[in-house]
Order: C-alpha cells, then sequence, then structure tokens
C-alpha cells in the first residue's frame, strides 16, 4: 500500500482548491516547508502570506480576511494554531462564526524526535470545545484531500488536524466521497465495533484483520469529522455490537475517545474502552516506535478487543 | 477644517457623549471612562471620513473600523446611533439581556460592528486582514483601528504592528487612545509603554501625534494617513479619559462602573450645558 502524510495531501490540495475558490489565501507562520502550504506557494506566490512566528496575529489577519468574503486557511503546526492561538481562535474567529479553515499540521505523538513540546494532543479537545467550530481529522491522503476541497463550499470556522508520518493510503480516489460530519463503516461486523480517527483508522482496518482471522467479527467505523459527530452511526454501532473501542492519537481526555462516549449514554450505554494517550505528555523518538510505545497500534487494539470480549 | 463643520462635530460629539452615559447608566455597568476620551476621534470618522451606508451596512466597499479597545462599545454605539444605524434611543439597551449592544462589539448582532472585540489585543489582527484583503483584490476602501494606549501592552499588537509594515498597509490607520490610564493606574506605572511614537516609528510605521479632542487635528492627522504610500499610519492621540464630565476626567475609578442617578444627572446636565453654548 502507497504511503503519504497527510501534510503533502494538504497542500497539493490547496493548489487544486484554488481553481474552484480563485479568493484562496493561505496563511502560515514560519513553517510552509513543513506544513507544506510551501506547495501551494509555489503554484500562488500572490496568494500565500507568511505571518513570521507569530500564531496570535496570524489567526486574527485570518479572521479580517473571511470577514471581507475570501476563502482563507492559516497553517501551523497544532500545537500552535490550537494551543498558542487558542484564545485567539476562540474570540475572532468561532465567536464571529467566521470561515476560517485552519490546517494544523504535525499532530499527535508522530510528531516524533521534536518531543513533548511540540507533540499536540489536547488539539481536538481545545478545537471541539469551541461553538461554531467544526473538527475534521483526515485518515489518509484520499481523504484529506477530499476533505480540503469540499471546503469549497463549507462556511464556517473548521479546524483540520493533519500529520506529519506517512500513512497508508487505503480509500479508493475514484469512489470515495466526503461529507462533513459523516462517519463512514469501513468493515461491517456483530462482535464488537472499532471506532477510528485519523492515522488510528489505518491501524483499527489492520486490527479488524487480524480478529477476523482469530474468528472475532469486528465492525470499523471512521470518523473523519469529530464535530459535528455522527451521532447515528456511533448509536447503531453500540445497538447492534454491543461494545465500543475507541483509538485516536490523541488524549484519551477531550477527543474522539469522549465524543463517542457521551453519544453513547445519551442514547444507548454500552462499555465504551478508549485508546489514545493517557493524559501523559510524549517524549523523543522515531515516530512509528513511539505510536507502539503508546500503544497506538494494530497490535493494542486486538489485545484491547479480546480483553473486552 | 470648515467652521460649520467643526461646529456640528463638537454637537454631535456632545450628544455622542450624552448616549454614552445614558446607556452605561441604564445597564448599571460598562466602560465611560475610555468611552468619553475616544468619542471626537470616532464621531469623525463616523461623521464625516468614513465611506459607510446606515442603510447598507454591509456594503462591500464600505470604509471599516475595529474597536480593538471594545471595552468602549458605549462611544461606537453612540456613534452609530447618530450615524443611523441604530435608533438613538436603543442606546439605552446596552449589555440588558436580548440587546443587539452587547458589553463588547458583537459582528452580526448590531448593524456597523465590523469585528467582534472585546480581548484586547485581537482586534488590531482582524484590522490588518482586513487591510490584507483589500490590498489582494486592489479595493479602495480604508481600515481604521482603534486602540487603547493599556492594549497596546499585548504582545499582538507588536506582532500585527510588524505585519502591517511587512505587507505594507497604507490602506490602514491605528489610532492608540493615549489617555494615559488603564484599570490598575497610570500606565506607566502598570506596565510602561511609553515612547509610544518611537516604538511604531521602530516597527516601520508613519507616526502622528496629536490633540484627540481638537477636531482640526484630528481631520490634518487622517488627511496625512491618507496620503502616505507603502506604509501603515499610527495616530497617537493625547485625550481625557471621561472627557466631558467633570468628576470623571482624569480619574481610573471610572474606567468601568456606572454613575449612579444623582451622578447621572450630574454628568447629563454638565453634557446637556455644553450642547446648549454649542447651538447658540
Amino acid at each position: 500500500m502507497d504511503k503519504k502524510a497527510t501534510r503533502e495531501s494538504y497542500g497539493e490540495a490547496l493548489c487544486k482548491l484554488a481553481e474552484i475558490r480563485p479568493d484562496l489565501v493561505v496563511l502560515d507562520a514560519d513553517l510552509a516547508a513543513a506544513t507544506k502550504t510551501g506547495i501551494f506557494k509555489k503554484a500562488y506566490p500572490d496568494k500565500h502570506f507568511d505571518c513570521g512566528i507569530a500564531e496570535a496575529n496570524m489567526m486574527g489577519v485570518a479572521a479580517g480576511i473571511a470577514t471581507t468574503g475570501k476563502l482563507v486557511f492559516a497553517s501551523s503546526f497544532a500545537m500552535f494554531a490550537a494551543g498558542r492561538a487558542f484564545e485567539i481562535v476562540r474570540n475572532s474567529i468561532g465567536y464571529p462564526n467566521l470561515n476560517v479553515k485552519i490546517g494544523a499540521t504535525h499532530a499527535g505523538i508522530s510528531v516524533g524526535e521534536d518531543g513533548a513540546s511540540h507533540q499536540c494532543c489536547e488539539d481536538i479537545a481545545l478545537m471541539s470545545v469551541i461553538p461554531n467550530m467544526t473538527v475534521i481529522n483526515p485518515a489518509d491522503h484520499v481523504e484529506a484531500t477530499a476533505a480540503v476541497l469540499a471546503m469549497a463550499d463549507y462556511k464556517g470556522p473548521t479546524y483540520m488536524r493533519f500529520g506529519r508520518l506517512a500513512v497508508p493510503v487505503f480509500n479508493d480516489p475514484d469512489t470515495y466521497k466526503f461529507e462533513v460530519g459523516k462517519g463512514v463503516t469501513i468493515k461491517d461486523g456483530k462482535d464488537i465495533t472499532i471506532i477510528a480517527t485519523g492515522l488510528m483508522v489505518a491501524e483499527a482496518i489492520e486490527a479488524g484483520k487480524a480478529l477476523a482471522e482469530q474468528g472475532i467479527d469486528a465492525r470499523v467505523i471512521n470518523i473523519h469529522t469529530i464535530k459535528p459527530i455522527d451521532r447515528e452511526i456511533i448509536e447503531k454501532a453500540a445497538r447492534e455490537t454491543g461494545k465500543i473501542i475507541t483509538v485516536e492519537e490523541h488524549s484519551v481526555i477531550g477527543g474522539l475517545g469522549s465524543a463517542v462516549a457521551s453519544v453513547v449514554t445519551e442514547t444507548f450505554p454500552v462499555p465504551v474502552i478508549k485508546i489514545g494517550v493517557n493524559d501523559v505528555f510524549g517524549h523523543s523518538g522515531p515516530a512509528v516506535a513511539l505510536l507502539k510505545e503508546f500503544g497506538l497500534s494494530a497490535e493494542n487494539i486486538v489485545a484491547k478487543v479480546k480483553a473486552a470480549l | 477644517m470648515d467652521a460649520t463643520l467643526r461646529k456640528n462635530l463638537e454637537i454631535t460629539a456632545a450628544k455622542v457623549r450624552m448616549g454614552i452615559i445614558e446607556g452605561v447608566y441604564n445597564a448599571k455597568a460598562g466602560h465611560p471612562g475610555g468611552s468619553l476620551s475616544v468619542a471626537d476621534t470616532l464621531t469623525y470618522l463616523y461623521m464625516h471620513r468614513m465611506h459607510v451606508d446606515p442603510q447598507n451596512p454591509e456594503m462591500e466597499d464600505r470604509d471599516r473600523l475595529v474597536l480593538s479597545k471594545g471595552h468602549t462599545a458605549p462611544a461606537l454605539y453612540s456613534v452609530l446611533a447618530q450615524r443611523g444605524f441604530i435608533p438613538v434611543d436603543e442606546l439605552k439597551t446596552l449589555r440588558k439581556q436580548g440587546s443587539r449592544l452587547q458589553g463588547h462589539p458583537s459582528l452580526g448582532k448590531c448593524p456597523g460592528i465590523d469585528m467582534s472585540t472585546g480581548s484586547l489585543g485581537q482586534g488590531v489582527s482582524a484590522a490588518c486582514g482586513m487591510a490584507l484583503s483589500g490590498k489582494i483584490s486592489n479595493e479602495s476602501y480604508k481600515v481604521y483601528a482603534i486602540l487603547g494606549d493599556g492594549e497596546i501592552e499585548e504582545g499582538q499588537v507588536w506582532e500585527s504592528a510588524m505585519f502591517a509594515a511587512h505587507y505594507q498597509l497604507d490602506n490602514l490607520v491605528f489610532v492608540v487612545d493615549n489617555n494615559n490610564l488603564q484599570i490598575d493606574g497610570e500606565i506607566s506605572k502598570v506596565m510602561n509603554p511609553y515612547p509610544i511614537d518611537q516604538k511604531f516609528e521602530a516597527f516601520g510605521w508613519h507616526v502622528i501625534n496629536i490633540d484627540g479632542h481638537d477636531f482640526d487635528q484630528i481631520e490634518k492627522a487622517f488627511n496625512e494617513a491618507e496620503n502616505v504610500a507603502n506604509q501603515p499610519t499610527v495616530i497617537i492621540q493625547k485625550t481625557t479619559k471621561g472627557k466631558g464630565v467633570s468628576y470623571m476626567e482624569n480619574n481610573v475609578s471610572w474606567h468601568g462602573a456606572a454613575p449612579n442617578e444623582e451622578q447621572y444627572n450630574i454628568a447629563m446636565n454638565e453634557l446637556r450645558a455644553h450642547l446648549a453654548e454649542l447651538e447658540k
């Protein structure tokens, strides 16, 4: 299977988006080479503006541009976009409900060697709690591309999370359809449901296959939109499989697991077991080894499923 | 400035000040001090300078104003009322539940508001974004941002100052309302931001120092700003916090407090007497 980092998909998709939306403006904060908005900058130098190492101002500038009707993306690492600039995103983008798209790359533990200062595992929680904000966490190249293009006519503040690590491209570009707020059932199953988001979806698929070989029929669902979350697909999974395991490269507090648990408790209470970063900081190391260490792997999903059944 | 125009602006500014007191008194809360200090400049901008249309508040080529010192919303609402965006009587609903006149300006709630503000240091960045957008598509509009002198202690202000100079936003004007007081006291004692003019100069701005209660100087400054190319302009205006109400002038305790009935009557009588003098 081909592998590609969703940040690459993001940079490339922005170029395609500019063909649909000639009014597109892209902002970055001295990280264009890393966030891959540099790809866009090369193609559209007049539509790309570097704000320097000043994320707070960048978010406010994005808000101001949005008031004039243009489509604007503001990019940085998740840590700075959602973390450092949180209050600007809240007060200057979320509160006035402005059409700003935040393209946040280098999310999660898989940032790798940079260590905990840059491994943001809190961004989904921080962004989800802001009223008006949509939160999207694409799983692979195909989904990331489709999600960015969907922003051509999706209005409102939106946080989009992309990764640094190259991950398997499992969606078929010819048939894949992206719809904001709609979960995707990747594999049906009746014994338990694995609900994953972002780069954990590929691991969940692997886990589903491994479990099938051992006679366990696990349903695998991809939730690319954490907010608004697809309540229907979650409630159905709770009713039909009786147990849910969530998997995310994010804190177990305030992310996918919390969102799923909250839907389940309101609709059809069943056990929800959360795999994620367990309220700890990360540390330096190779991305793949770190993911393994923090239990963000197909093997750990299999182990947790078996323990739950 | 033409004498008739100046007289008219002075008359409107007096009415604006009465609206500020009316609003804050009825709300039993709000920020009269900084509202009164910035009232003359806001009056000049909305009544004379800015290309705006109360009948079409979202007109695409309108000039924009971001009240970055959003707590002085009573002044902005009162000016918008004088310009016909909202009824003057509505000023009495300031800060009340269900009112369009939120404690701090809220985009989309009240016609004529170009940006939600209130958290200091943020409005200036939005103003930069509006100005940049105008440059990108070659629009004719101007963007004005009004800052408090305490507000410039926020680091984001200087991020935005760097940005505006870097992108040569000559369609952007900042006004620093230098009334010399912030909540905890004199700005030089709380966290000294002086010399303000030299700081902006060092950031690459065209700097103009004026008396913010003198309409001739205000007009001259905005005319000068209009003719500056490839550089943003900042107008640093010396003002009096609480201007126009004797007991509020230069008194920091009126930063964020409402007058009681007796104080309200004193304030309104003073402003009414001043208005009558002007209308003679």
